[in-house]
């Protein structure tokens, strides 16, 4: 049997197409402004009549009426980050509109969790922001900050954060420090956030910003303690979606 | 619970009381009769009772007023505050302008430094409330309820006599054993009503006027959930849960909406628009009356007294007696005291009591709905 995830989330949808063998088939597309048409776009990508079980998560879940089941982000992380790292007992996931923190217990049931959804600070969002106005890809964060020095950025509010980098861009500084510096911002504030749920095990980071080496590496700084990540970090939501569908019809 | 068909009927009354009395505010002002706006259970309404008067609290739940008030309160600020006031202001609310006295408490920063700008256009008297639980305090507290029987007696030409407070400490003490046995009808599992209809009871009994009535008029309806109840049988299990925090309202009803339109049940509300302050009754014995009342009502454990030991206390019995699989705090933006206290009520919950615990900043809007719900939502998923 086939099991359909769909993550549908603010900047991008994902979809995951699962069986016993493990992931066979995934996909991701930016978010329109009607979430609904790309929550049937990847839908219609996968489904067939071999899929026993669909089941959709993120902030559009209820937009698919053809969904099984519709469960939260919350859920579907932890349950996602443990098909990764089956060792982690906490998870943070830097998502385009929210950042979550997730508290595992030895079995993967979510014991906590917080979500920092008032503002765009500490998001996926912030970063892509900061990164067109210095003209650049989000894409090749990496690059863009070879040999950087970091600078340090004061203001947690994308529009004020803004206008900080305007004045810093007036004063000469190079943007790859200026990048650097917002990484810094991000992953201390995210560090800060974890900390709150007050864990010591293994620690899975999904979202967007896990594909970047070097935002793993200052969050790590930050967080005092290495991270683990996946090439498909990305994908976590639907993956923990695809298999709550699969083992609930198994 | 679709298959209730005559409940929806009889919480209707309690439900729709508040804007009813917005007529029987007027009747009873009409009669000279006097009417008291308060903003925090601190007052002891026995006094009003013994006087012949009325209190009617004034804690605004909507944002209409909020952008008119910040003309003169600062943006952050918390939201009951800032529309209480911007009502107050614009005279919009009929029970602030019927009111003939307004009390206020010095409960928490914002509130007591608001009162100062209030009484430019209301007569306001602040008690002082201390904040500990002491003796001291307790004393301290007295004194201020005294001063304030005297004020009263001043203000509205009346004598407040030792027989006439008896008998209003009497009769409130019914009402409040009348409130207690129908929030207890939700200790049964499965509850007997929604958390929904057991919040619009709490703050619709506030605004019936007919103190003498009151009791028996709860009791009626308690008999009445119980009755069908029992026929019904209805046996659907969902996790139980008790709301803490800030007070709640008409606009912060959202989270019991989004608690019971995912799945689970409100089965009690810690809070002071539940149950906070009916609990403890006054001492009927006590021959110091000024005393009995002072040792009730400063025994309220708000988060604006340090240490706040009688908030743990009560939760630690409520969320044994009501069975309660979750907890969800419940906070006002910019609420200092409760926000802070929040660390508190978690490891409190989570490592005393071994319950699931989350926490919620909200405020009078409803752009926030969606994202109630998903927090909501995984929280249930969680249990």
């Amino acid at each position: 049997m086939l099991s359909l995830g769909i993550d549908s989330g603010s900047t991008t949808t994902k979809g995951i197409l699962l069986d016993d063998q493990g992931i066979r088939e995934k996909l991701i597309i930016k978010t329109s402004s009607s979430p609904r048409k790309s929550l049937y776009e990847v839908y219609d990508t996968f489904w067939s009549d071999a899929v026993g079980c669909t089941v959709a998560t993120g902030y559009g879940r209820s937009l698919l009426k053809k969904a099984n089941r519709k469960i939260t982000e919350i859920t579907c992380h932890a349950r996602g980050s443990r098909y990764f790292e089956p060792n982690c007992t906490g998870v943070i996931d830097i998502g385009g509109q929210d950042c979550k923190a997730i508290a595992l217990d030895e079995k993967g049931n979510v014991t906590d969790f917080l979500m920092n959804d008032k503002c765009a600070a500490g998001t996926g969002r912030f970063m892509d922001v900061m990164m067109g106005i210095l003209e650049a890809d989000l894409e090749d964060l990496d690059d863009f900050v070879i040999n950087a020095k970091a600078i340090s950025i004061s203001s947690m509010c994308t529009v004020f954060a803004e206008s900080e980098i305007i004045s810093l861009l007036a004063n000469d500084i190079p943007k790859g420090n200026i990048a650097l510096g917002v990484i810094h911002t991000i992953a201390e504030r995210t560090a800060t956030f974890y900390g709150r749920l007050n864990l010591c095990g293994p620690v899975f980071f999904s979202g967007g910003l896990s594909k970047s080496k070097i935002f793993c590496r200052v969050l790590e700084e930050y967080l005092g303690q290495s991270i683990k990540t996946d090439v498909l970090g990305q994908y976590t939501g639907a993956v923990g979606a695809a298999l709550i569908g699969y083992e609930s019809v198994e | 619970m679709e298959i209730r068909k005559e409940l929806p009927e009889i919480f209707k009354s309690f439900s729709e009381a508040r804007q009813a009395g917005f007529i029987s505010a007027k009747n009873f002002k009409d009669a000279g009769n006097p009417l008291i706006g308060i903003f925090c259970t601190y007052f002891p309404q026995e006094l009003a009772l013994a006087m012949g008067a009325v209190t009617v609290g004034l804690c605004a739940s909507s944002d209409e007023t909020i952008t008119e008030s910040e003309k003169d309160l600062p943006r952050n600020l918390c939201p009951l505050i800032k529309s209480s006031y911007g009502f107050g202001k614009t005279d919009k609310c009929p029970y602030f302008y019927f009111s003939d006295l307004v009390v206020g408490e010095t409960t928490c920063d914002g509130k007591k430094k608001m009162y100062e700008y209030m009484a430019e256009f209301k007569p306001v008297h602040v008690m002082k409330l201390p904040h500990s639980q002491d003796q001291v305090a307790k004393e301290l507290w007295k004194q201020e309820i005294i001063k304030m029987k005297e004020v009263l007696e001043e203000q509205f030409a009346v004598s407040i006599t030792e027989e006439k407070l008896h008998k209003a400490i009497l009769l409130k003490n019914e009402e409040r054993k009348a409130m207690k046995e129908f929030y207890g009808l939700c200790r049964q599992d499965p509850s007997p009503m929604t958390g929904m209809e057991l919040f619009n009871v709490l703050v619709g009994a506030s605004f019936d006027f007919d103190r003498e009535a009151l009791p028996s008029k709860i009791r009626d309806l308690t008999q009445k959930v119980q009755e069908e109840y029992q026929i019904i049988q209805n046996n659907e299990i969902k996790p139980r849960i008790l709301i803490t925090g800030c007070p709640m309202g008409a606009a912060t009803a959202k989270v019991i909406k989004a608690i019971e339109d995912n799945g689970a049940v409100v089965v009690c509300f810690e809070n002071c628009t539940g149950v906070k302050a009916v609990e403890e009754l006054v001492d009927e014995h006590n021959l110091d009356l000024f005393g009995a009342l002072a040792e009730k009502y400063l025994n309220i454990g708000c988060s604006c007294m340090s240490p706040n030991t009688k908030r743990f206390e009560l939760l630690n019995r409520l969320i044994d007696e009501y069975k309660v699989d979750g907890v969800v705090e419940m906070t006002l933006t910019a609420c200092h005291t409760y926000n802070v206290e929040s660390l508190s009520v978690k490891r409190f919950v989570q490592q005393e009591k071994g319950r699931p615990y989350t926490y919620l900043e909200t405020d009078f809007g409803t752009s926030d709905v969606e994202r109630i719900n998903t927090r909501m939502t995984a929280f249930i998923e969680m249990l």
